[in-house]
């Protein structure tokens, strides 16, 4: 809310300036976002009374005014304003004036004749955004006299961003109130007067949904003055405030809205057919608002009805068929209290937020409707004339909002804010705040006022006490209590030990959003539907990921439009699996590279990354479960990934994840470089390691063998792993596989496995001849497995 | 003999000196002591002086022997020496080359500032805690005193699924999972990815908080403001910088403030980082509203607890001087390297 600092300080005036009052509202919680002055600098503007307009001799558009400015002579000035004529005053620039943008008036000649000066628009002088013709100035505005003076410009704008607790202070009355209790100072409220009905009209109002609406007050003004303008005073209020004018009965009723904090509504008399009902609205109904949009009503919205159709939406926005207008002479005006509830989020579903639903649904103060009526009225009269009916009023006494006591008890406020405060200092608050105080045994009373929707249990009060307080004022402490122990388990591997792999074997860890383009994602995995969102930023960002790739392959194709030639990337992140109406929230650990397997270097020409690149650093995860070779890597397909490198990792049966060269078809559809290897590894298995066990180191000497095995093309290396393993347990204590071999010596769709094996007894030394023995059984077993024989 | 002795010694110093190698060297020695050598020969010829002169001559030979041979080994000591230095000398490399290997890569800032924000909490006793990221609205929301049409819920625009799931927008909601599930005292931090409906300049759809609650049976306001006071002090390293506790409103906590420390860039001189304001608004917190307690079953009575929260990647930004939030989801590499 933004309002006029001059206009707060007719109600309350302390003794801060600008920059004070700000910290204050700040530092009490109603936060300054901004303090602007009300209008840009200018200077040398005066009031000035067009005397005489006459043609200019040498253009249609251009008129020559004789402007007095309270000077001996008045002034010769060209116009070339529509609006100009004799007898009405407006802002003058004299020569030497400067306007906003630093526009220096001199003598000027336009079109052959001399212009001693400028008459100004409200543009022009940076009082709006847009205007049509001279501002024209009251006609009380004195001759002569400063524009600035006048229309006291020198005032500045304060805009406040409100916490929706704090609904009683979106007016000048309640920020009045509440910097009145912070400062300590006398708040000046207008006095507001009965008008007495001069017309015995009133129009019947039935109350059909009490407890939507406990309370309602309409009144007619007949005969008011179609042709009236709103002075500028209020006209200037209103702009300070970010409201246009539109006319004096809504200008009023923004007033009244923006001065006392009650939202009101004029409907033109003559376009309501028989009486007010207020009702809910009914299912198969609709409504055209001020706006120009129809809306479908429904049960849950109220509705402000005559005997035919609804005319307004409760609260929110009245309707265009019963709108003021020009030409209209009689108004109904209502002055109600809607219940919060009733009017909460019912704007939202058409995308309504207007001033009135902003204060209905944080709660207007349920006493305040026959002063704001009075305080309309009065206004209006003055404005534009006319006579008013007498106020007619429905109340559901048993509708209205409750204040209760609240009990607020001394050893629960220090406790909560840890400070000692007096009883005169909590009294003193309380009371300032509006509060009516009662003593209880254990402290107090307090009955919140009927503007206050915020305070309805004890720690509502004890942050009253500690605001007025200051919050500042409240010491440093540190938490007090047992000191217990936070253990994590030795076996678990946490995501910060596979971040810190990663990083340490090259990789640049990435957090990316965690929704993405459907297309990618149904290309990277095109069996699993994602889950997509209701209202989504845009649809690249639509669906959330059921694989970290989606992201990955995104920022390594960004990189690598960027000149980035080897790219080594990770992140660790949820993937979202929908699964039987539920979702599976996984955190994965996925990473993409592209590029060589080294940073380049002056010693090597370096090879690019491939399969077996990647499987390292997935290995090296692995192994920091301590589990390593409970993991298997098999053979299988993912749409993804390339058919002849691909893997999938299995522990114990569970799938832990994948690992592969990118299929060259999603490659080039996703617009990628030839070359990305990926993995993606399911967090929660990886976290289980286990603690290491020492085994005694064996004192016999160990023997190493090595076997070079010609086996079917097809046959994958673990299979001939696990069968020496079997076959050697438990002497076998290392076994590396130091060559793959294909081609020469080597039959047509076979190749040649070297295995180097260290063999070892625990108890005793190895012979030759037990080592031959061995091996020779083994051998026997390869073939029958795998087919393999021994390399000649 | 004795003068041929020393002429021969010296020949052979003259000889030794002049070897530049050590085969060179070894060949002077086979020369003079070798099977064959002239000094061997000598030895051998013992047997023709008469009996009473072989003591002293052989004395004689041997102790020319025993000189020859200090000399050859102190020509085969430098040597070696200069062969060594040779062989240094050429194996020398270009020490200011890079390395060879692997170059490490780095963690996001992002993660580098949880990390740091986990640890200090941990070292005062807090236990790092996880949440789902959708949530249904009941964790969301409605545990935390924000029930529909609250228009608190309008503070934060967020992204729904059609079952009325939702993407958390806050990790408050992993409070109210903690506290569900288990018995007071609770001392816990949790930190995550958080969403929201929102994406300009300074606001992207996805972005971090970090959530702290303790609740106890003593537990105050004063509390509150020393923990965090002393947490932005240290995440700092500027031991005297000043907080500022403004009150506010969160359905959540009663009393509720918003968190701003002295802008860390101008020192609280006002700048464009803090809007001339000398502030930086970097959190939320409050006393746990005892609804909110009630609702997870916890006696507000006994219990009383704060809680508060805080946006990680603007403390990231603040502390690394970063200047763009969107940066940090772009995952552009010209970025990221910089904080390895």
């Amino acid at each position: 809310m933004k309002f006029s600092e001059q206009w707060l300080r007719e109600w309350v005036n302390p003794d801060l300036d600008s920059e004070g009052l700000a910290e204050q509202l700040t530092m009490a919680g109603l936060e300054v976002d901004s303090i602007e002055p009300a209008a840009p600098a200018f200077q040398g503007v005066v009031v000035g009374e067009v005397l005489s307009v006459e043609p200019h001799p040498q253009a249609d558009k251009l008129k020559l005014c004789q402007v007095d400015v309270g000077a001996e002579e008045p002034l010769a000035i060209v116009c070339g304003a529509a609006n100009v004529k004799p007898g009405i005053k407006v802002p003058t620039a004299v020569l030497g004036a400067v306007l906003p943008g630093n526009f220096k008036i001199k003598k000027a000649k336009l079109r052959g004749v001399t212009s001693f000066g400028m008459l100004c628009a409200a543009q022009e002088l940076g009082l709006a955004e847009s205007s049509e013709g001279l501002l024209v100035l009251d006609d009380a505005a004195p001759v002569g006299e400063d524009l600035r003076r006048w229309l006291q410009l020198d005032d500045t704008i304060i805009e406040v961003d409100f916490t929706p607790n704090r609904g009683d202070c979106l007016s000048i009355a309640g920020l009045a109130r509440e910097l009145g209790a912070l400062c300590q100072s006398d708040v000046h409220r207008p006095d507001i007067q009965p008008v007495e009905s001069d017309v015995e009209d009133a129009f019947e109002v039935e109350i059909q949904a009490p407890e939507d609406c406990p309370r309602y007050l309409g009144r007619v003004i007949r005969g008011i003055d179609p042709q009236a303008s709103t002075p500028l005073w209020m006209q200037e209020r209103l702009r300070r405030s970010g409201l246009r004018s539109l006319g004096p009965l809504v200008d009023v009723t923004n007033y009244v809205l923006l001065e006392l904090g009650q939202p009101m509504h004029a409907f033109d008399l003559d376009r309501l057919q028989g009486r007010v009902v207020v009702r809910r609205a009914r299912n198969d109904e609709r409504l055209r608002l001020l706006d120009g949009a129809t809306i479908e009503l429904d049960q849950e919205l109220l509705v402000i009805a005559d005997e035919t159709a609804p005319q307004a939406l409760a609260g929110i926005m009245g309707g265009a068929d019963s709108a003021v207008s020009e030409t209209t002479r009689d108004v109904f005006l209502e002055c109600a209290f809607f219940a919060p509830d009733a009017i909460r989020g019912k704007g939202r579903r058409f995308g309504l937020q207007t001033d009135s639903s902003y204060r209905f649904e944080r709660g207007v103060d349920f006493a305040l409707q026959h002063r704001a009526m009075e305080r309309a009225t009065a206004l209006i009269l003055q404005i534009a004339g006319g006579q008013a009916g007498p106020v007619i009023e429905h109340c559901s006494q048993a509708h209205l909002p409750q204040r209760r006591p609240v009990l607020l008890r001394r050893e629960r406020l220090r406790q909560v804010l840890g400070i000692e405060v007096s009883d005169a200092q909590v009294e003193d608050a309380l009371r300032r705040l509006g509060m009516a105080l009662e003593e209880d045994p254990s402290g107090w009373r307090a009955t919140p006022p009927s503007y206050r929707y915020d305070i309805a249990i004890e720690v509502d009060l004890i942050e009253e006490i500690g605001r007025i307080h200051g919050y500042d004022n409240i010491p440093l402490a540190l938490p007090q209590g047992e000191l217990r122990t936070l253990g994590r388990p030795e076996a678990r591997v946490t995501p910060a030990q596979i971040r810190r792999l990663l990083v340490d074997r090259g990789y640049q860890e990435t957090i990316n959003y965690s929704f993405v383009d459907p297309a990618s994602q149904a290309l990277l995995d095109p069996d699993t539907p994602p889950l997509a969102l209701n209202n989504p930023i845009s649809s690249e960002m639509s669906v959330m990921r059921t694989t970290l790739w989606a992201s990955l392959l995104k920022v390594l194709a960004y990189n690598h439009a960027r000149q980035q030639e080897r790219i080594r990337l990770f992140e660790q992140g949820m993937r979202f699996l929908p699964a039987d109406g539920d979702v599976e929230q996984q955190l994965m650990v996925a990473g993409a590279i592209l590029g060589s397997a080294l940073p380049k270097h002056w010693s090597n020409e370096g090879h690019r990354a491939d399969f077996f690149d990647i499987k390292s650093d997935v290995e090296a995860i692995l192994g920091l479960t301590r589990r390593s070779a409970e993991f298997i890597f098999e053979r299988a397909a993912h749409p993804a990934l390339h058919p002849g490198q691909c893997a999938r990792i299995r522990r114990a049966g569970e799938a832990v994840g994948w690992l592969g060269a990118l299929h060259p078809q999603v490659q080039q559809t996703l617009d990628l470089p030839a070359g990305v290897l990926v993995f993606e590894l399911e967090y929660e298995t990886l976290a289980q390691g286990k603690v290491p066990r020492f085994s005694p180191i064996a004192k016999f000497p160990s023997i190493r063998r090595d076997l070079a095995l010609v086996v079917d093309d097809e046959m994958p290396a673990a299979n001939l792993r696990k069968c020496l393993e079997e076959s050697l347990a438990p002497v076998l204590k290392e076994l590396e596989i130091f060559d793959v071999y294909r081609g020469k010596g080597v039959p047509e769709g076979k190749k040649s496995l070297a295995f180097a094996l260290t063999l070892q007894d625990d108890e005793q030394t190895l012979t030759d001849d037990e080592v031959e023995a061995l091996i020779q059984d083994t051998l026997a077993t390869l073939k029958q497995t795998t087919g393999a024989t021994l390399r000649e | 003999m004795e003068t041929e002795l020393n002429r021969l010694l010296e020949q052979a110093a003259v000889e030794v000196a002049a070897a530049v190698s050590l085969s060179e060297l070894d060949a002077i020695r086979v020369a003079y002591l070798g099977k064959k050598g002239v000094l061997t020969e000598k030895l051998k010829g013992l047997r023709d002086l008469p009996a009473e002169q072989r003591p002293a001559m052989g004395q004689l030979i041997n102790q020319t022997k025993q000189r020859l041979q200090g000399l050859l080994e102190s020509r085969r000591q430098q040597l070696r020496e200069a062969e060594l230095e040779q062989r240094l000398a050429g194996e020398r490399v270009d020490v200011t080359l890079p390395g060879r290997g692997q170059r490490s890569g780095g963690l996001h800032p992002v993660t580098q500032t949880l990390e740091r924000i986990e640890v200090f909490f941990q070292s005062m006793g807090f236990e790092v805690a996880h949440g789902p990221e959708i949530e249904d609205d009941y964790h969301n929301f409605e545990a935390l005193n924000i029930p529909h049409n609250h228009p608190a819920r309008a503070m934060q625009d967020t992204f729904y699924f059609g079952d009325g799931s939702l993407l958390r927008t806050q990790t408050s909601s992993v409070q109210i999972r903690v506290m569900e599930n288990a018995h007071p005292p609770f001392r816990i931090i949790s930190a995550g990815r958080v969403y929201r409906c929102d994406f300009d300049l300074t606001h992207t759809p996805m972005f971090h908080q970090v959530e702290g609650l303790l609740v106890d049976e003593t537990v105050s306001f004063a509390e509150l403001k020393g923990t965090l006071t002393e947490f932005m002090r240290h995440f700092f390293e500027l031991a005297d910088l000043k907080l500022r506790f403004r009150p506010s409103y969160f359905p959540f906590t009663e009393p509720s403030a918003e968190v701003d420390i002295q802008c860390v860039i101008c020192r609280g001189e006002g700048c464009r980082v803090c809007k001339q304001s000398g502030w930086l608004e970097v959190g939320g917190c409050g006393m746990v509203h005892p609804q909110v307690l009630s609702n997870v079953g916890v006696d507000n009575e006994r219990y009383l607890g704060y809680a508060f929260g805080m946006g990680v990647d603007r403390l990231a930004m603040l502390r690394y001087g970063i200047n763009d939030l969107r940066l940090l989801f772009e995952g552009d590499l010209r970025f990221l390297k910089q904080f390895n």
